[in-house]
């Protein structure tokens, strides 16, 4: 009796792990195919079999998705929108984070009249389709000599980042211990003080989950620079998806997926170096409050 | 602490900014719906013509009919999947952060670079048809992504492949916090497992529930990136989804209030799913 019963389990055990094996080996496929198919000449793509290992090793696909590849009218390969996109993220992770530091800090430490109604105002941009915002955004732009420009596709991240950040820092410093704030004041520390030398030096977590979360989401974010730039000022998700998309030609199905790779490559690497902190970053987003 | 102006002042940038460039901007678009703008805005008042008009265009009932389908099935798909995988991994397996990181990681993928992989692993030349054609199923296929029935279901594959993962995640989570001795309780009464996920732990889960359908919800009426990567609305225009409407009525085709009109509608569509929940936790916050 007992013995079967346990033979039962581990039964189950097996089925359970063959279960989770094969649900992992499918969710790892499509960057598989990616990979696999990046290392292939075009001819062993189109002639057959999308699972198989490379027979005729290549890195061509990779140095013509990165140098060469035609990106609209431009021969240039993804490198300058690669770069493009570096110089958009930096700024725009640095500038909203310590934003939504600051304000995190004024709306948990100093209770002035309407600083729920504004947080709750805040927040909601977190949910708005941006669709929403992209005539005026685009006509400020203009007005501002902004339009098709790296910096001001910065200014537009940064302005729909600080619901995001402000968000995590509000919530980080709700929970932080009130009475090493007062004591602060007490020994005369004055509003730079508290923030600098009792909330930020314990803000390590907080300012690496709101780092990544705006990495990942700036890298990644298409609409507005499908709609805000020029060809001199495409991030690399608008210019991938022009060397996917465009019509003209023979379908490079290696280069396409050598650029999807490398447009992959900066997200992924953050992503398997501190899952944790993104992990953290998905749950505070989305679990509110 | 006692509120000095340093504190309002450093902080009215953001309000300034989040007053203008959201509130203003929507109040903006909610006032082009109700021009006859064009090309460039247009400050006339045309009354509700251009939601007359967008509710007479084909193309809207189209990308309304399409969102209908993609929402309904990627939220149920993304919930089923999220939990089933969520209570797979809490079987106390080995190797569960292994797990739950190759499930979760297409999060931190672009949809565009997920919209690329999917383009042509659903094509039927060179893809998973193809793939199995050359492995002998010779009457294998699958060509979902080139018929106009069937290529808004790509999409949901797609996008479910890359959001079930995190909804996994959240359910993970809501089962951490599930009553154990409940659970306990059950077991020595002699339930089984499936019992006891059926009758103890799921409906303890509630919330979860709520916070996943809020947010695939809001994440489906927004949906734009993977759809014009994936398909790029086609064949012809039966993967259109309002987004996509509203770009191409904005930027495309001249008709500017159309769009905005459109706009209006989708935010319109996201504050009926998300306004009551914000306001419960936004309760929830203030009463403790």
């Amino acid at each position: 009796m007992a013995d079967s019963h346990s033979h039962g389990l581990r039964a189950s055990r097996i089925a359970l792990y063959a279960v989770l094996l094969f649900l992992a080996l499918l969710f790892l496929m499509p960057v598989y195919v990616m990979v696999v198919n990046s290392l292939k000449p075009l001819d062993e793509i189109r002639s057959g079999n999308l699972m198989a290992l490379p027979m005729d090793w290549t890195i061509e696909p990779w140095l013509t998705a990165w140098s060469s590849a035609q990106i609209g009218v431009q021969p240039t390969g993804l490198r300058p929108y690669f770069i493009n996109s570096f110089l958009i993220v930096v700024p725009a992770v640095a500038i909203s984070t310590l934003i939504g530091a600051l304000n995190g800090y004024i709306l948990t430490q100093f209770k002035f009249r309407g600083a729920n109604a504004l947080f709750a105002a805040m927040m909601f941009t977190v949910f708005i389709p941006f669709q929403i915002v992209l005539i005026p955004m685009a006509k400020t732009l203009g007005v501002m000599g902004l339009a098709g420009t790296v910096t001001g596709l910065i200014f537009v991240n940064v302005v729909y980042g600080l619901g995001f950040t402000t968000l995590f820092f509000r919530n980080y410093y709700a929970a932080f211990p009130g009475e090493l704030v007062r004591s602060a004041r007490m020994d005369g520390a004055g509003f730079f003080g508290v923030l600098w030398r009792i909330l930020l030096p314990s803000s390590a977590p907080i300012i690496i989950v709101t780092v990544i979360w705006q990495f990942t989401n700036i890298w990644n974010e298409f609409l507005f620079g499908a709609s805000f730039s020029d060809y001199k000022s495409f991030p690399l998700t608008v210019a991938l998806n022009n060397l996917v998309n465009s019509s003209t030609g023979v379908k490079e199905y290696n280069v396409h997926f050598a650029g999807a790779f490398l447009a992959a490559v900066p997200t992924l690497v953050v992503y398997l170096v501190s899952g944790k902190y993104f992990v953290r970053g998905l749950m505070a987003g989305s679990v509110k409050g | 602490m006692r509120t000095g102006l340093l504190p309002k002042l450093l902080i009215s940038p953001s309000v300034l900014l989040v007053l203008v460039c959201v509130y203003g901007y929507i109040m903006f678009t909610f006032y082009l719906s109700f021009t006859s703008s064009t090309m460039m805005p247009m400050y006339d008042f045309a009354g509700a013509a251009s939601y007359r008009r967008l509710f007479g265009l084909e193309n809207w009932d189209v990308s309304l009919n399409n969102l209908l389908v993609f929402a309904s099935l990627y939220i149920a798909l993304a919930i089923v999947l999220g939990l089933g995988f969520a209570i797979l991994i809490d079987q106390q397996v080995r190797a569960e952060g292994l797990f739950r990181s190759i499930f979760l990681y297409p999060m931190a993928l672009s949809f565009i670079v997920t919209g690329t992989a999917w383009k042509w692993l659903l094509d039927p030349g060179v893809g998973l048809e193809r793939t199995l054609h050359s492995l002998g199923w010779e009457n294998f296929a699958f060509g979902w992504i080139k018929d106009n029935d069937m290529a808004i279901y790509c999409v949901v594959i797609a996008a479910v492949w890359q959001t079930t993962g995190f909804v996994m995640a959240l359910f993970l989570a809501g089962l951490r916090g599930v009553d154990a001795e409940q659970v306990n309780a059950a077991r020595i009464d002699g339930a089984k497992t499936w019992q006891i996920y059926l009758r103890i732990i799921i409906p303890q889960l509630g919330p979860v529930f709520v916070s996943a359908f809020v947010i695939l919800a809001h994440m489906a009426i927004k949906s734009y990136d993977l759809v014009i990567a994936l398909t790029n609305g086609g064949p012809g225009r039966s993967t259109w989804l309002p987004s996509v409407f509203m770009y191409q009525y904005t930027f495309t085709r001249n008709e500017m209030s159309v769009g905005a009109a459109s706009a209006v509608l989708m935010l319109a569509g996201i504050s009926i799913v998300v306004l009551p929940y914000l306001y419960s936790e936004y309760r929830k916050v203030k009463h403790g």
